[in-house]
């Protein structure tokens, strides 16, 4: 029988199941007092919902104020914090809203579907802004790239980026592939996404207007993905992870594309005054948000919801997870509208409420009230945790550690091994998965530092980059948050775009553990103050907690995104080297600095000692530099250095085009340092001759380091008295990597 | 007076507004088509885009073929009309019988994104006129089922009445039969073609170069030839 309103006030001391739910004692107390009586089983599903860490932010809200609070003074943010994704004005009359979200838990459980349906979530928060999607972007990390359950994970969460998001027809242009025995069995599946609108087309999500139709669009609700955030987003697994494949979504990315093209045209239709995502936590979270937005009161009739199984209950239709749904407000007067754009694009489209006076959330099925609670306390008003922080006990001895010896020969040789290092190696087994160039706008995608993308005939463009060093951020969680920030925004610089905006994804283990909740504050401590010094602040973002197998946590993850602007995108400036005879220039200064560094991973499974130092004031200056050298047309080249140092970066480079390079390394530090330290706050640029002294007299006058390490020339890398290896060897080295463990290449079977 | 030239859009679609693009650098009047209408609004040529229509989820283009536009393609494709398949596109024309055949999953079961390197081989048709027979050029592929499938004697007969219009040249990305990438009808008219020459119209998008165009220009010509 139905647990109803009218049966909680006659049996009140019903005994009920919160805790499996994964709700705490005082929780459940908090409930009952919000209502003034035990919740019906619905309302205690949808409280158990709305209020895990999942929805509710419960342990990190405290500290993602700051991201607030420190934010630098922008005239560009025209939605902040708070909102499905924040956006950000480019000009000419255009916005950009984009955001990072994780999808790990799901994907370790069932690969394909789960990374799948993380594309599917992030798209639907860009589109519920106004925007239509164009591009996605995935940072990944995995166990040991060798390791045989990595067989099993690997390939079906690159098979289901792609497959969503090449069904979608949205290019994917970078990401991140890392390895690393933390992520073992908590794989992490990070999806961002990027749209563009019309300034006036800016769509929120609060539903006002008494007598105003609540619409449901899209696919119908099966009892896919029930427990979704609940059971798998917001609880360390055990050792029965695999069993819970009944709480991962299963993806059609076909209804996705036609619910975008029917909302696209319904917005620019002005027939939508509110407009809802249902993701995670389904057409609870939905309906609790729109009415908590808009301070309505709301009124659903469940038995309208269009059902896959006709047996569920209400509150299985209030907590499935079933994808490809939208819930739109309506007036009464638009609706036949709205009813046959639907129709036309063969979207299912079903008025299942209206709003109302008051301020009470209510639902029935057929005629029995089985929710009656206000919406704030459901989207607002959950708890919220100071958690505990404790520094972790054994961070001193790995601060402490003691790096192995340098090498001091062998460094060809070495060099062939890090290149094919898991973390180093070509991705192309990886990103020829995934379409690149529908939609023909992309200036620049993998393996460029950030991926470039047009908006506008006028030339109009934004670059993106998405990073974070696990390593790093375990070492020292504040400067590794920073580190990943640099980065970020030395790639996107890097292209000759202005940084204006920051996303993240930030994955940590459990909130529960004091010491990976210090490991989270002072990340986000790092963040906060970073994103004030570079002047880009954090327009939206997504916590993922609870990323750890038994007791063990990933390394603490910030996967920072960086919002750049171009103005033209003929400007861009490439990652390769262009042309035979161009000066080689390193901005910036190389320090020994090993510390987390790929070669003390890659050659020795080291992890210690200090990461590189930030300096942030330091980073913006060198974005300038690059900037400007772009802008004048100055620049033929520019690459990043991170990991792996600048040997990577003259790898990179040089297999771009198949252009070497003859390298003299300065005096001073030993080549192995020169060649493999990660300092940050650096970049490779090659320049024509014609423009070498312009180039160099601007860093001069800009105070940038810039040293002429050598040019570019012939089919082989040569550093003068270290190495000399033809690029064909290091391109075999490099790209061999992967196929010899996933698979051959297309076509190389 | 300017070509015009539709572009179909099934549910699905993906590539459209691409080839409307490619269209209009050609210099042609781009005529964005519906699949649900079976006017052609009297276009002088149809380009089918790819994508995924439907959803693909039965047999890739087997939907498609049955929208009231294919009635009239395929009606007006056998008047002369040019028609150019692009991947989904290609699967189309084929699931019509307007070119024989079919696509199938690539061999090594993954979707494949990379510029592809092909040959030219019959400059006999509308949208392959203005290359030069044997011409080498790289424009992009990206499919999950590109592998060319036909009976042997089929595939005899393409290849001796001088109907494949372009090959694979180095690694072949999806196990086509004879490294097929395009063929063509005995009229010359329709073509199908699984990479994407829409994706190599510009210098500055993607890294495949402008070698696309050659195939929307070539129509262009064939219609003020006739």
């Amino acid at each position: 029988m139905t647990d109803t309103v009218e049966l909680a006030a006659k049996d009140p001391d019903l005994e009920q199941p919160y805790a499996e739910l994964g709700l705490k004692d005082d929780e459940y107390a908090a409930i009952r007092e919000v209502l003034g009586r035990r919740p019906t089983q619905t309302e205690l599903a949808m409280y158990s919902i709305m209020w895990s860490e999942h929805c509710s932010y419960k342990s990190s809200k405290v500290h993602l104020r700051q991201f607030g609070t420190k934010a630098p003074a922008s005239d560009r943010l025209l939605v902040g914090m708070g909102e499905n994704a924040g956006v950000v004005d480019v000009g000419e009359g255009l916005a950009v809203t984009f955001k990072v979200e994780s999808h790990n838990h799901p994907s370790y459980v069932e690969p394909y579907q789960g990374a799948a349906t993380g594309i599917g979530g992030i798209v639907r928060d860009i589109l519920t802004m106004g925007a239509r999607p164009v591009l996605v972007m995935d940072p990944l990390r995995f166990g040991d790239a060798d390791h045989p359950d990595t067989k099993r994970v690997l390939p079906g969460i690159v098979a289901g980026i792609g497959g969503y998001g090449n069904c979608l027809g949205l290019p994917n242009i970078g990401g991140e592939v890392v390895f690393d025995p933390s992520y073992q069995g908590n794989p992490l599946v990070n999806a961002l996404c990027l749209g563009v609108m019309p300034v006036e087309r800016i769509q929120l999500s609060a539903a006002r207007g008494v007598g105003n139709v609540v619409v449901l669009l899209g696919a119908k609700t099966g009892r896919d993905g029930i427990g979704g955030v609940s059971v798998l987003a917001s609880a360390t697994f055990d050792e029965d992870g695999p069993a819970r494949r009944p709480s991962v979504q299963v993806g059609d990315p076909f209804m996705e594309k036609l619910l975008i093209e029917a909302c696209l045209e319904m917005y620019d239709a002005r027939l939508v005054e509110g407009i809802q995502d249902l993701g995670g936590a389904g057409l609870t979270c939905a309906l609790t948000e729109t009415s908590a937005a808009g301070r309505s009161g709301m009124r659903a009739y469940l038995e309208r919801v269009p059902l896959r199984e006709a047996s569920m209950e209400p509150h299985e239709i209030l907590a499935s997870e079933s994808q490809e749904r939208m819930l739109a407000i309506v007036t009464p007067a638009n609706l036949p509208e709205v009813l046959a754009i639907a129709r036309k694009w063969g979207v299912l489209a079903t008025a299942i409420g209206e709003v109302t006076d008051g301020d009470r959330l209510v639902v029935t099925w057929h005629d029995e009230v089985v929710v009656d609670v206000p919406p704030g306390s459901l989207a607002d008003d959950g708890p919220v945790y100071e958690r505990p922080l404790s520094r972790p006990a054994d961070l001193d001895a790995l601060q402490s550690a003691v790096l192995p010896d340098y090498p001091t020969d062998g460094l060809g040789d070495l060099l062939l091994r890090m290149v094919a290092s898991p973390n180093l190696c070509s991705r192309r087994w990886v990103v020829e998965q995934y379409d690149r160039i529908v939609l023909g706008d992309t200036v620049l995608a993998w393996p460029e530092d950030a991926g470039v993308v047009r908006l506008s005939e006028s030339g109009l463009g934004i670059a993106l980059s998405t990073d974070g060093n696990g390593r790093y951020t375990r070492l020292d969680p504040y400067a590794g948050a920073q580190l990943a920030l640099a980065e970020a925004y030395r790639n996107v610089a890097a292209t000759g775009a202005v940084p204006i905006a920051v996303t993240n994804c930030l994955n940590f283990g459990s909130p529960e553990d004091p010491e990976v909740m210090w490991q989270f504050a002072e990340a986000t401590r790092g963040l906060a103050d970073g994103c004030q010094v570079m002047g880009t602040p954090v327009t939206g973002g997504n916590v993922s907690f609870y990323n750890s197998t038994a007791d063990v946590a990933i390394n603490p993850t910030p996967v920072i995104g960086v919002l750049g602007l171009l103005d033209d995108v003929a400007r861009r400036t490439p990652m390769g080297f262009q042309a035979e005879g161009e000066s080689i220039l390193l901005l910036g200064e190389t320090r020994d600095e090993l510390g987390g560094s790929e070669w003390a991973w890659a050659e020795h499974r080291h992890l210690g000692g200090r990461p590189p130092v930030v300096d942030l004031e330091r980073e913006k200056l060198l974005g300038e530099v690059l900037v400007s050298g772009s802008r004048d047309g100055m620049l033929s080249s520019a690459h990043d250095l991170s990991d792996g140092g600048l040997a990577q970066a003259l790898v990179e480079s040089a297999l771009s085009k198949g252009i070497g390079a003859r390298v003299v390394l300065p005096a001073g530090l030993d080549p192995f340092v020169q060649l493999f330290s990660e300092s940050a706050g650096r970049c490779l640029v090659t320049v024509p001759r014609s423009e070498e002294l312009r180039f160099t007299e601007m860093c001069d006058a800009r105070g940038l380091p810039c040293t002429r390490i050598g040019v570019t020339d012939g089919e082989a890398l040569d550093v003068q008295d270290v190495l000399s290896l033809p690029l064909d060897r290091i391109r075999a080295a490099h790209e061999g990597t992967l196929p010899a463990l996933f698979g051959p290449l297309a076509g190389d079977a | 007076m300017t070509a015009r030239i539709g572009v179909v859009t099934f549910p699905g679609s993906l590539d459209d507004r691409d080839a409307q693009r490619a269209v209009r650098l050609a210099g042609a009047e781009p005529v964005a088509l519906w699949h649900d209408d079976a006017d052609l609004q009297g276009v002088d040529a149809v380009v089918l885009p790819g994508g995924f229509s439907y959803g693909d989820y039965l047999r890739c283009g087997a939907i498609a073929r049955f929208a009231p536009a294919m009635g009239s393609v395929v009606e007006q494709a056998g008047r002369g009309l040019p028609v150019l398949g692009i991947c989904n596109g290609f699967q189309v024309l084929c699931e019509s019988h307007l070119l024989p055949g079919a696509l199938t999953r690539n061999s090594h079961l993954h979707f494949v994104n990379r510029d592809q390197r092909l040959r030219i081989e019959s400059t006999d048709s509308a949208w392959t006129s203005g290359y030069d027979a044997g011409q080498e050029i790289v424009i992009p592929v990206k499919n999950g089922e590109g592998n060319y499938v036909a009976s042997t004697a089929e595939l005899d007969r393409l290849e001796g009445e001088g109907l494949v219009v372009a090959r694979y040249l180095g690694s072949n990305p999806n196990g086509s039969a004879r490294d097929i990438a395009a063929i063509r009808n005995e009229r010359g008219n329709v073509v199908g073609i699984m990479p994407h020459p829409e994706h190599a119209v510009e210098e500055l998008i993607g890294t495949a170069g402008t070698d696309g165009l050659v195939f929307f220009t070539s129509v262009l010509k064939a219609l003020v030839a006739a």
